[in-house]
Parts: structure tokens; C-alpha cells; sequence
């Protein structure tokens, strides 16, 4: 069929240098800047702290839980703005199930003391339905994901608040709090990743998401039912943003509805920062793991160094802004190729 | 070629020869990346006339007007406006230099009236610098009743029928009181009546000695309102005459005289069973009544002008947008077909027209676009794809296309438009297609990789694939197929056995 070197040459794997080595690069160069400024400033160390290390992570675990569905959302062309509000219900609903019946104005008294599953699972379930609907309102309406999801982010946001007329929730089981507890968030964070990197990189979904939003048409002709593929990516991203209630609520030791205000915003910096295009056909897990902790060691640098809170986020619109031009760049230069 | 010379000494000794130009175009070359579109091209437009342009599709007609509009910029070559040489480098320039176009599409903005569309950029001011909304409407009022148009100035755009759209557009480019005015198939979206009207705007502008330069596919057109008649041909200018000198043979024959110099690989093989029978098949509004069998082993060759809907039929059997009338047997079998996923589970397989739009995906790599069709029927177990044996599939079918390519994680972007068909055809005969539908093929790829791909057509009709082969290349349609379809305006006009298909059957059907 071929001569020999022919497939020597087809299988010969062009070594290049994943995408995510140069968010990499970005991660090491903050931290070194922190590490700096901190002997500067203040004569400590900032990276050679291990407590410090786990909080950095810990505190966008959630986010990141988000990031993690926002970024296969993105990679078929759309984009997920309810993720913070869905994780606001999800956290209402969880934690509705898991009070102990030593409080006597649990929201459902009957379903105090309950086992620690049925808060979990009602937490993902709200979750995922929320993204049933943002998908299918997407697949068979044809209406723009960013006012599904933007009708999606109100509405929710008005369930959880409505939930309990604005009420948090309090006095949690033992249990259920251990999901929130030392490590474990960061733990379910990594663990979600792995999945979904393995899903992206392997599964049929994972192949179909990228053809999705690569092309749309090429996808359809090629036998992919678009519709029902993305409103299983919306269904995953809801499913997620419902995990990311259940740790946020356990974490908190109270379902508020206030939870995760803007979080989507973070989650979609995070996806973006980690190189994933929001043009779609283009983004991976790995990138946006190392965006999520670049947004962690920003937060933390900033709280090391004792900067306002402020200045953060003036800083963080600056990074997201520069790692969307840095990437309109870098496709630029390979397009002249 | 004997015959261009013969029109070009026609053309010296035409009556046009002592006028004064309005426009002259000079040995005009432009190429695109992979193709000469324009080479040494002419034109001359004389004052107070129509100067139709034929060709069939490619032949550099509409790429010749974008350059005198200002859209592109000629490689070589000089263009020259009463006697003068100009550059325009915009359409803007073009326009303030007396060139208007009224283009094939549409380009009006829906959300705002008509007088704002007509004078865009030309608002007239109040002293305070205001939009003057009744100067606006009465200017537009002037040329409405100039030009004996019957609409609204305050309608907004979107409230308007196509073809009136058209008329607005129309109206715009003539409100530029531009010396030359070029149409590109006006006529399209027009019914009868506003044909009518058209023509006569059309014979008052001659009247004031504009000059016209009116691109159609329309023979009667051309008969009725040119004076002179331009004929292209493959980017080549081939000859000017008086209208009242030519007859629809004559002009068919210059559109398609080229000898046919590429040798096809067609071989005679054995034609099997029917696979594939359409009967009166419709999509409202595109298409009517379309009716043909397609048997194993056949290549059915579809000919037409672009907009003939040939690529309508081809989408519409596979799914892409389902009849709306008629019925499809596939092996004996009527089926009913609406989704492209349904298509592929009766054995079909489709190559799209369009390569960037609808077929690859760019930042994908070559494996990653080779393996889609397939994996939506195969190769996956509990989701997870059988990578190694998917992947030893893609670069087998890579070699045997003789893809050329670094490795298989190339991203596709970074090849060549031949070599990109070539995966694409690779990703749907990974499927093990019976019936394959071929929308242009070759279009757009080097003659190297063209060659190959029509030999590979042929094996596969050899091993009793039953191939729908759209084209818009003559010599590929007559050259590759066993039968010929020709349609016209979303009608199929004829089906031509090998024997009886030539350039001037097939022309004469697809003009009608």
C-alpha cells in the first residue's frame, strides 16, 4: 500500500511543545515574582510554605470545579455564565438536606439526619438539570448560549435566594461538612480534572466536542447530532457548577444564596488564561488547571504581600485581557505559516 | 483558440473601434494563491451603452469587476477612466472615481430605512450638523420618482421583499451619478415585472450615456439588452462583439470552446443494480421535481450554474436539509432521510462543496479530521475510542491518498488544498461508503492532486461505488462521467448519456 518510508515519515510524531508549557512558564514566573517581592517586602519566603501552597489551590478549588465545565462548553463555541448562580441553588439544596434535627427550623424537618449522599446527589442533580435546560434551550431553540445561560444565571440566582426567602441554611451534618474539610476540596477538584482530561483526550464526547466547535456544519455532515452533543457538554458544565455547591456549602458549613457571586467570571478567566479559544475547537483541562492556580497565587500573593483587595482584581483584568491578546498572537503567527 | 483570434480581429474592425472609451481595461493580471483568475484580461466600455460579460462559473468575470470596483487590486495590468489611468485602492475610491456596483448580494442594513441605506455616508447635514431627515427623504423622493419607483423612503429595509430590496440597491448606485455601473446578475431576485422596470432604468441610463457593464448567465437577457458582448473563459479574455453579430450558438460555443487537453482516467466497468432512485424530489423554493437513478459502479456527473441548485439535491438526499417532496429509495428501500447521520446509516457519504466552511475543521489535526464520520458509527467501546486501531486506520488511508504531511498531529490548516481534499475523502471512505455524493471535488487544488483524485474516483466506481459527481468544471463532468444531469434554476433540464454530452449539449441546458 505504502513504501516504508512513507509510514516512517507519517509516524514520525512532530515534537512540539504542548500549548500548556507556556501557561506553565506563566505560573512559574508569578510565583517567582511573589517569591521575590516577599523577600523584598517582607524578608519571608512565599512558595516554601506548605500551608500556603494548599490554600492557594484550596481557595480556587471551587472555581476551578466550574472552570472545568466552562472549558468544554467553550471549546464548542459557547460559553456557561450561570455556573456561579447554579452553584448558588445547588449549595441551597444540598445543604437543605443536610441539616441534623438538633436545629429546629430545619428547612425540611422530615429530612433531617439524612445520610450523606442525598445532599450530594441533590446538589449534582440540581446542578445538572440546570444545564439540561441551558442545553437543550440552546439545541432546539437556537437561541445564543450567552442568553441561555444569562436567563439561566438570573433565574437561578432568584431559586436559590427564593429558596428559603433569602435565609442561609446552618447547623450541618458532620459528614456532610467533611467534603469541605482540609484537602478534600482540592482533592475533588484534581480528581474532576483527571476525569474530564481523559474524557476530552479519549472518549467519543471528547472528539465530538472539539469537532463541535471547531465546525459546526462539518460536524453535522459528519453524522454528529450536534444538538443532543452539546446539550450533554451543557448538562456536564451544570453538573459540575451543582459539585462545586455541594463542596462551597460544606465548606462554608451554610448554604447561602449569595454563593459564588461572579465565580463564573473566574472560572471563564481561568478556562481562558489556560488557552482554551473562545473562538471553540481549541482548549484542554491541563491549561486550565494551571489557569485556575495562576488566579490562586495571584489572590494569594496578593494577601502575602498585604495588598488591597482591590488592586487584585484591577491586576487579574489586566492578566485575563493579556492572555487572550498573547493567544490571538500566537494564532496569528502560525497562521502566517 | 483559433477562434479568440479571429474575435479579436472582429473586435479592431467593430464599429466600436474609433470611440472613446468611459473604460478600458489593459492587460490585466490577477492571481490568488494556487490559481491565475485574471490573465492579460480587456475590456472597453463605450458611453451610453450595455456591455454584457459571459463566462461560465470561474472564468473570471466577477473577479474582473471587483477589481474595477476597487475590492481588489490587479497584479499587472492598467486600468484606465476616460482616458486617464487610475488606482483604487477601495471601493470607496472607486466610487468617488465614477465606478458603482451593484452587487450580487445584498448589502443593505435591515434596521434602517431606505433613505439612510441610499445615503449612507452622504447623510445631508442641518446646520447643527444634524442628520436632515426631511432633505433625507426628499432626495430619496427625487430619485424614486426619477427612476419611476414606487416605495416608501421611510420603509426600513427589513420590511421589504428581496426584490425590491434589489431595486433599492439598484437605486443606490445610481445615486452616485457614477459614469459606470456594474451589475452582477441584477436580474436573480427579480420577477418579470421588475426585470421590466430594470431595463427600462437600464435604457434611460444609456440615454444619459452611461456605460453599463452588466455580468449575466441569461441568454435572452443578453439578447434583449446588450449592445456589446464580452466573453471569458477560464480567466482568459477570449473576445468582444456587437450583440446584433452573435447568435446563442455562437455565444455558447465562445463560453466553452476550450480543447479538452487533460487526459481522465475513465475506465468502462461494469454498472450494477440501481442503488439510489430520486423521484420528484422537492425543497420548496429551491428546487422542483428533480428525478434520476443512480446504479453501482455508475459516476452520474451534475452539471449547472451556480444557484442551480445542485448542491441543494445533494444536501437534501443526505440529509442536510430534508425534502420537503418526493422520495428517495436507496437499495430497494424508500427511506426517509433527515439527518446527515441517517444518510450515512444507509451507506452514503458526502464531500461538501465548500472545504473551509463545511468540512474541515482548521485547528484540528489530520487524525482528528480524518476519524469524525467514523467514529459516529465505529471504533468506540463504552465511549472511549479504540485509539490504536483508529489511528492505524487514518494513517493507512493517509497513505494510501499519498497525504503529504509531516505526521498525523499535523494540524490540517497547515496543508495544502489538495492535500486537505485528500483527508477529506479519506475521512468518508474510512466509513465504506456504497453511495458517494462529490460536490466540486477538485475545486481549488493542483493539477497533481486533481489527477489523483480523479484516478481515485474511478476505483471506486471500479469496486461498484455508486458516485454522484457535482462539478463546475466542464472537462471534469464530461471527461469523468458515465451519464451527465444538468440543471437550471432548480430544475433538472436534461440527462445526457457519455456519448451525447459535450460542452455545447451541456452549456445549452444549463442556460437554457
Amino acid at each position: 500500500m505504502a513504501n516504508a518510508t512513507d509510514v516512517a515519515e507519517t509516524n514520525a510524531p512532530a515534537r512540539k511543545l504542548p500549548v500548556e508549557a507556556n501557561i506553565f512558564l506563566v505560573l512559574i514566573g508569578i510565583a517567582v515574582f511573589f517569591e521575590v517581592l516577599g523577600w523584598i517586602v517582607k524578608g519571608d519566603t512565599f512558595l516554601f510554605n506548605p500551608q500556603r501552597l494548599l490554600i492557594m489551590v484550596l481557595q480556587v478549588s471551587i472555581i476551578g470545579l466550574l472552570a472545568i465545565g466552562v472549558t468544554q462548553v467553550i471549546i464548542t463555541g459557547g460559553i456557561d455564565l450561570s455556573s456561579g448562580s447554579v452553584l448558588a441553588l445547588s449549595a441551597m439544596v444540598a445543604a437543605s438536606f443536610a441539616q441534623t434535627s438538633d436545629y429546629t427550623r430545619a428547612v425540611f424537618p422530615m429530612f433531617t439526619d439524612m445520610p450523606f449522599l442525598v445532599p450530594v446527589l441533590a446538589g449534582i442533580a440540581v446542578g445538572a438539570l440546570a444545564g439540561f435546560i441551558n442545553g437543550s434551550l440552546i439545541a432546539y431553540t437556537a437561541i445564543p448560549p450567552f442568553i441561555a445561560t444569562l436567563g439561566m444565571m438570573v433565574t437561578a440566582r432568584g431559586l436559590a435566594r427564593y429558596y428559603t426567602k433569602g435565609q442561609p441554611i446552618s447547623l450541618l451534618s458532620e459528614e456532610y461538612m467533611w467534603l469541605g474539610s482540609g484537602t478534600i476540596p482540592v482533592i475533588i477538584f484534581l480528581m474532576a480534572a483527571f476525569i474530564f482530561h481523559i474524557a476530552l483526550r479519549f472518549t467519543r464526547y471528547g472528539k465530538f466536542t472539539y469537532a463541535t466547535g471547531a465546525n459546526v456544519q462539518a460536524a453535522k455532515v459528519s453524522g454528529i447530532n450536534v444538538g443532543r452533543h452539546l446539550i450533554k457538554v451543557y448538562t456536564l458544565a451544570g453538573l459540575l457548577a451543582g459539585l462545586g455547591g455541594v463542596v462551597a456549602a460544606a465548606r462554608a458549613g451554610s448554604g447561602q444564596a449569595g454563593m459564588g457571586l461572579a465565580y463564573e467570571l473566574d472560572a471563564i478567566a481561568a478556562a481562558v488564561i489556560g488557552g482554551t479559544s473562545l473562538a471553540g475547537g481549541v482548549g484542554r483541562i491541563t491549561g486550565t488547571v494551571i489557569g485556575t492556580i495562576i488566579l490562586g497565587t495571584m489572590m494569594s500573593g496578593f494577601t502575602f504581600l498585604g495588598i488591597d483587595a482591590y488592586i487584585q482584581d484591577i491586576v487579574k483584568g489586566g492578566i485575563i485581557v493579556a492572555a487572550v491578546v498573547a493567544d490571538q498572537y500566537r494564532q496569528r503567527k502560525r497562521a502566517k505559516v | 483558440m483559433s477562434l479568440s483570434t479571429q474575435e479579436a480581429v472582429r473586435e479592431n474592425k467593430g464599429a466600436a473601434a474609433q470611440q472613446k472609451y468611459l473604460l478600458e481595461v489593459d492587460s490585466v493580471r490577477k492571481e490568488f494563491p494556487g490559481v491565475v483568475a485574471l490573465d492579460d484580461v480587456n475590456l472597453r466600455i463605450r458611453p451610453g451603452t450595455v456591455h454584457a460579460l459571459m463566462g461560465e462559473n470561474g472564468a473570471g468575470k466577477s473577479t474582473l469587476m471587483k477589481i474595477i470596483a476597487g475590492i481588489y487590486q490587479p497584479d499587472r495590468g492598467e486600468v484606465r477612466l476616460g482616458g486617464k489611468q487610475v488606482q483604487m485602492a477601495t471601493p470607496l475610491d472607486a466610487l468617488e472615481q465614477g465606478v458603482a456596483m451593484i452587487h450580487q448580494e445584498l448589502n443593505l442594513m435591515p434596521f434602517m430605512t431606505i433613505a439612510e441605506n441610499i445615503w449612507i455616508r452622504r447623510e445631508p447635514l442641518t446646520k447643527l450638523g444634524f442628520v436632515d431627515h426631511k432633505a433625507l427623504r426628499e432626495n430619496t423622493k427625487r430619485l424614486f420618482d426619477r427612476l419611476n419607483i414606487n416605495l416608501d423612503p421611510e420603509t426600513e429595509v427589513r420590511d421589504l421583499s428581496i426584490a425590491n430590496r434589489q431595486m433599492v440597491e439598484i437605486a443606490k448606485a445610481i445615486s452616485y451619478e457614477s459614469d459606470v455601473l456594474i451589475m452582477d446578475e441584477p436580474t436573480s431576485a427579480l420577477t418579470d415585472r421588475e426585470v421590466e422596470h430594470l431595463f427600462q432604468i437600464i435604457a434611460s441610463l444609456k440615454a444619459d450615456g452611461k456605460g453599463i457593464v452588466y455580468i449575466t448567465h441569461k441568454m435572452d437577457e443578453v439578447f434583449e439588452i446588450a449592445d456589446d458582448v464580452s466573453v471569458f473563459r477560464d480567466g482568459k479574455y477570449i473576445g468582444t462583439d456587437l450583440a446584433s453579430n452573435l447568435d446563442s450558438d455562437q455565444l455558447i460555443r465562445m463560453m466553452v470552446g476550450r480543447e479538452i487537453t487533460q487526459m481522465f482516467p475513465k475506465e468502462e466497468v461494469p454498472i450494477g443494480d440501481v442503488v439510489l432512485s430520486v423521484k420528484d424530489l422537492c425543497l420548496d423554493g429551491v428546487f422542483e421535481n428533480v428525478n434520476f437513478e443512480l446504479r453501482a459502479g455508475e459516476i452520474l456527473g451534475v452539471a449547472g450554474l451556480v444557484g442551480s441548485g445542485r448542491t441543494n439535491v445533494a444536501e437534501t438526499i443526505y440529509g442536510v436539509t430534508p425534502a420537503t417532496g418526493g422520495s428517495i429509495t436507496v437499495f430497494g428501500e424508500t427511506v426517509e432521510i433527515k439527518t446527515p447521520a441517517e444518510a450515512m446509516g444507509h451507506g452514503m457519504a458526502l464531500l461538501t462543496e465548500d472545504r473551509k466552511d463545511t468540512g474541515l475543521f482548521l485547528m484540528l489535526d489530520i487524525q482528528e479530521n480524518m476519524q469524525i464520520a467514523l467514529l459516529s458509527q465505529d471504533h468506540v467501546k463504552a465511549g472511549f475510542v479504540a485509539e490504536s486501531a483508529v489511528s492505524k486506520l487514518c494513517t493507512e488511508m493517509s497513505n494510501a491518498l499519498r497525504v503529504k504531511t509531516p505526521g498525523m498531529n499535523e494540524r490540517i490548516e497547515n496543508l495544502s488544498g489538495g492535500n486537505q481534499q485528500k483527508v477529506l475523502i479519506g475521512r468518508w471512505l474510512l466509513t465504506k461508503p456504497r453511495i458517494l455524493i462529490l460536490d466540486e471535488p477538485t475545486r481549488g487544488i493542483d493539477v497533481g492532486a486533481k489527477a489523483e483524485i480523479h484516478k481515485l474516483i474511478t476505483k471506486l466506481a471500479g469496486e461498484g461505488v455508486a458516485v454522484l459527481m457535482i462539478s463546475s468544471e466542464m472537462p471534469e463532468v464530461l471527461g469523468m462521467s458515465d451519464r451527465v444531469m444538468v440543471m437550471h434554476e432548480g430544475h433538472v433540464t436534461g440527462i445526457l448519456d457519455r456519448a451525447e454530452a459535450d460542452q455545447v449539449s451541456v452549456m445549452r441546458l444549463a442556460s437554457n
